[in-house]
């Protein structure tokens, strides 16, 4: 069979499924494309040998009922995994290797799917370009020396580059939304309570979501269906009726209200993103939706709450790397040197400016200004989704501000790099499902995402919208395999 | 009983000073695994072996509320007679050591699990109330051991995260023996809920003192200091009378008291500043997102309140009404669980007098001789009751009985089996005893001369001579009966 990279999850699934393809051959041809694409520095730690090992036993003793026969998977390395070294793209962690799995991960393997390797982020998750990784910066495969976006952005590149046929990412403020967006991908963040957290390297708990993403939305349903799952090892996993969303995905959205926020006609939007979220309404209108302007009015605060509640609790998420238990550790005169100097020595610049904001927001005397402040705020923010929610059945808005920039366009502003955040930022705060679909390119043929928001729980509903307008949109990604020699 | 006061002051020069003190106890919950974990807490298991990868805040673990933890404070709550929020917030308070694994400890802020309540203390004075201001829990650090290499500390995680009750009292105490009395009451009524076994050598029970001093009289509270972690009431007790008379002195030098954070040294007996107010920690306190705010309903509660046992100042009460002890008599049967328990066994099936003085006499002295706990008595209390039935129906005197006790003490034999086997039972056979008392007469007659012409102190004497003949055992009561009808 040709080009086995190229087909959709689907079908590979059906492929392993009616025995035309054997999960051997299917891991061998990501391995091998894999290996191939070593520039794009998508990989943090590759597990090739073990994968394919893990393909024959599979094909030895295949259990093709199951949702992921045999295929072939790498995931963000912010997911614990068994065994396998765990770094969350930090020096910090360089040689840390879990003796457990992440329950999303597991979900997976109990699926069938197989482990090739551990796919590169921005650090600790704190990035939107991926250059804060300990481990370099990831190429995005649609040019050379563009970001894919952060922090997931070693599992944009790799699902857009097809060397996995699907992946996982993590999104506390729009880290699945904004590299699928600018990696022409799909990427959904379901709703906080869905996936667990337990075994996922922690940034910001209360805003932290694992999720899927994929070239298309039904392997986006098929791969929610398996990660989503109630857990009792995390405290704020939530226990209700989950959808067999892949089955359940359905093309007609007619009759549903799909709102469109005024506040997110951001001062300064670059007209080419005006355009594209015109062109989106009009292909949900011609799936029958009905478009309904919605206010959101306390959108302008989303940003400076995030940059407030995010920063506060991964100070303290991160107050455990500290040399003493594992991880890296530099020698010091004495506790406090040796933790001054690991820390020092094994967080980044991004990482240690976070700690710092978040140590700050939450120290005596700033606490109320700051975080107690943000916790309102937020609760605004929920409020107006809430209320949105009364009139709508979902909310359409652009992805992202901008289409993928250039490595090191933005690192030296920090204020412009987090303005990335801006329109999935919101979604994290209010805990809600959003999902981010290609639908279109700038000037410069780079892609461009359209999110469309969901109500609590609701995943099934944006899925569908996501689906419906997917077909309309049709949507050709211009890869051209730059870096293969 | 008197109402007179007995006040604690100290006395400098022309002036008397006052003693403030607050307790801020912290009680290990009684459970099997941890307060976010499933790890055990055996006390002495060896170091690193009762450690769950959340305990040691490996990268991804999320820790998850014991609901025993939560039923035990609450528990605990209702034994302090306190108000039960039914709302409350896990925080974390944000530090870094090296016994700490996650940099921060859980434990609760703002929104603690029980508010305010009471201790009823019992003082030669008089009852006196001491508040509780609060009860919330939180987990427990792990221990660096610093004496095992020159260079390193090591860490041991075994106490990493087990549940602990932090008991905060007002500050209403005013004396090293209030002290005292307030930690034992406080021990009692979680050792009869089963929330803490109070075992202060072990470390489930230990204090952060506040201490002040003003002048007698005044209303305003002097500056405080607070003496960390101290595990024994003697040692709280030493701590405290230093630390009031080094601010007195202070105070009568002219110069003020610093607020402060202050180290007890058990070897020299003194108190030594440990870091001023404005080294004091910034903990950064916010809720914790890992865990959802703790919610209980009033039924949880309510059947909670069910299953609270009868508590100290209950069965105070009934043991005065039902038994008629005196105040003095039922404090003590009550002070611990165990105790109340074996006193109410003993007089299920014997006279409630003589089983008071009995426990409270002899059996107090044996076991404090021998340095055992009630629990461990070598006599159970179906013997003790045994043994007390064997003097209340005459078969053998209280002397004897104490013969036969310290017998019960080296075993737990059967009182009956001991006075058969050894032939200790009390002689009551008038004729036996006619026929004794008639032989030491006889013996003895100067004596019985002397009496008859009316030396009548000698009557003790003949007493003295029948019992030594009989080995003891001639019932007293009716020698004399019988002495004087011959004499």
């Amino acid at each position: 069979m040709s080009d086995i990279t190229k087909q959709t999850l689907s079908e590979l699934v059906n492929n392993i499924k009616e025995k035309k393809l054997s999960s051997l051959e299917v891991t061998k041809a990501f391995v091998d494309r894999s290996e191939k694409s070593k520039e794009l520095n998508t990989y943090i730690t590759e597990d090739f040998s073990n994968a394919l090992e893990n393909a024959k036993k599979f094909d030895d003793n295949p259990k093709l009922d199951l949702k992921l026969p045999g295929i072939p998977m790498a995931v963000k390395d912010l997911f614990c995994t068994a065994n396998v070294r765990t770094t969350a793209g930090s020096k910090i962690l360089n040689n840390f290797v879990p003796t457990y799995e992440s329950t999303v991960t597991q979900n997976i393997w109990n699926e069938g799917a197989i482990l090739i390797g551990k796919l590169n982020c921005d650090e600790f998750a704190m990035g939107s370009s991926n250059e804060t990784s300990f481990f370099g910066n990831v190429q995005n495969p649609i040019d050379k020396n563009l970001v894919p976006g952060g922090s997931s952005g070693g599992s944009s590149s790799a699902v857009a580059a097809q060397l996995t046929p699907i992946t996982i990412g993590t999104d506390t403020g729009g880290s699945i939304r904004q590299p699928a967006s600018f990696t022409g991908t799909v990427g959904l963040k379901p709703t906080y309570g869905s996936c667990s957290r337990y075994g996922i390297v922690a940034f910001a708990s209360s805003l932290d979501q694992a999720g899927p993403m994929a070239q298309n939305v039904q392997d986006c349903a098929l791969l929610q269906e398996v990660i989503s799952s109630y857990d009792q090892k995390d405290s704020t996993s939530i226990d209700f009726k989950r959808n067999q969303y892949s089955k359940e995905l359905t093309k007609d959205i007619k009759g549903k209200k799909i709102g469109i926020p005024k506040e997110y006609r951001v001062d300064g939007m670059p007209k080419e993103i005006d355009d594209l979220w015109q062109k989106g309404i009009e292909y949900a209108k011609d799936c029958g939706a009905e478009i309904i302007d919605i206010s959101l009015p306390h959108t302008n605060y989303a940003l400076p709450t995030y940059y407030i509640v995010a920063p506060a609790e991964a100070s303290s998420n991160l107050a455990r790397y500290d040399g003493v238990k594992y991880g890296f550790r530099a020698d010091g005169e004495n506790l406090i040197d040796m933790y001054e100097k690991t820390r020092s020595e094994g967080f980044g610049a991004e990482v240690q400016r976070r700690i710092m904001i978040g140590t700050y927001v939450l120290s005596s005397g700033y606490y109320d200004a700051y975080y107690l402040k943000a916790q309102k705020v937020r609760k605004l923010i929920k409020n107006d989704f809430d209320e949105a929610y009364k009139k709508v059945d979902a909310i359409l808005t652009p992805s992202t501000p901008s289409s993928a920039f250039k490595i090191g366009e933005k690192t030296n502003d920090p204020v412009s790099m987090y303005l990335n955040d801006i329109f999935t930022v919101p979604v994290n705060l209010a805990g809600l499902p959003g999902i981010s679909i290609p639908a279109g390119h700038d000037s410069k043929g780079y892609p461009l995402g359209l999110q469309i928001i969901g109500k609590a729980f609701d995943e099934q509903n944006i899925l569908n919208i996501a689906y419906a307008m997917e077909e309309k949109i049709d949507f050709k990604n211009k890869i051209t395999d730059w870096w293969i020699k | 009983m008197s109402k007179e006061k007995s006040e604690y002051l100290i006395n400098r020069n022309e002036n008397q000073y006052e003693v403030v003190i607050g307790l801020e106890v912290h009680a290990q919950v009684l459970s099997q695994s941890k307060l976010f974990s499933t790890s055990a807490t055996k006390f002495g298991a060896e170091p690193n072996t009762q450690v769950s990868l959340v305990d040691a805040a490996f990268p991804g673990m999320l820790p998850v509320i014991n609901e025993f933890c939560v039923k035990q404070a609450i528990k605990t709550g209702i034994g302090l007679k306190a108000k039960i929020n039914k709302r409350s917030v896990f925080d974390r308070k944000n530090y870094f050591y090296a016994d700490l694994p996650q940099g921060y400890q859980i434990s609760q802020f703002k929104d603690p699990i029980v508010g305010e309540g009471k201790v009823i203390l019992d003082m030669p004075d008089g009852q006196k109330d001491v508040g509780i201001e609060r009860l919330h829990l939180e987990q427990d650090a792990g221990k660096s051991i610093h004496d095992l290499d020159p260079k390193n500390t090591f860490v041991d995680l075994n106490r990493s995260g087990v549940a602990l009750m932090e008991i905060v009292s007002k500050p209403d105490l005013r004396s090293p023996e209030e002290v005292n009395v307030y930690i034992k009451k406080l021990r009692s009524i979680m050792r009869y809920l089963g929330t803490c076994d109070g075992n202060m050598q072990e470390g489930s029970l230990r204090a952060d003192v506040n201490v002040s001093v003003r002048k007698k009289g005044t209303e305003e509270f002097g500056t405080r200091c607070e003496i960390k972690n101290v595990n024994s009431i003697k040692f709280m007790q030493m701590a405290i009378e230093y630390e009031a008379n080094r601010q007195v002195d202070l105070i009568e030098d002219g110069q003020s008291v610093d607020q402060e954070t202050r180290l007890f040294d058990t070897k020299k007996n003194e108190t030594r500043s440990m870091r001023s107010k404005e080294d004091a920690h910034d903990y950064r306190y916010f809720p914790d997102p890992d865990l959802l705010p703790l919610e209980v309903s009033d039924e949880f509660i309510n059947q909670l309140q069910s299953e609270i046992p009868e508590l100290p100042d209950e069965k105070k009460k009934r043991f005065i009404d039902q038994f008629k002890l005196t105040p003095y008599e039922a404090n003590i049967m009550v002070s611990d669980i165990e105790t109340s328990k074996y006193f109410e066994d003993v007089v299920k099936k014997s006279d409630v007098k003589l089983a008071t003085n009995w426990i409270i006499g002899e059996l107090f002295a044996a076991l404090n001789e021998k340095n055992l706990e009630i629990t461990d008595s070598p006599i159970s209390a179906g013997n003790l009751s045994k043994l007390i039935n064997l003097i209340k129906d005459g078969t053998i005197s209280g002397k004897i009985a104490k013969t036969v006790f310290e017998q019960m003490m080296e075993g737990d034999k059967d009182p009956k089996k001991i006075v058969e086997e050894k032939g200790l039972k009390q002689e009551s056979d008038p004729k036996a005893l006619e026929a004794l008392i008639d032989k030491v007469i006889d013996n003895n007659r100067d004596k019985a001369t002397e009496y008859k012409s009316g030396k009548v102190k000698l009557f003790g004497f003949f007493v003295g001579q029948v019992m030594k003949v009989s080995g003891g055992k001639a019932n007293p009561q009716l020698v004399n009966e019988i002495l004087k009808k011959k004499l």
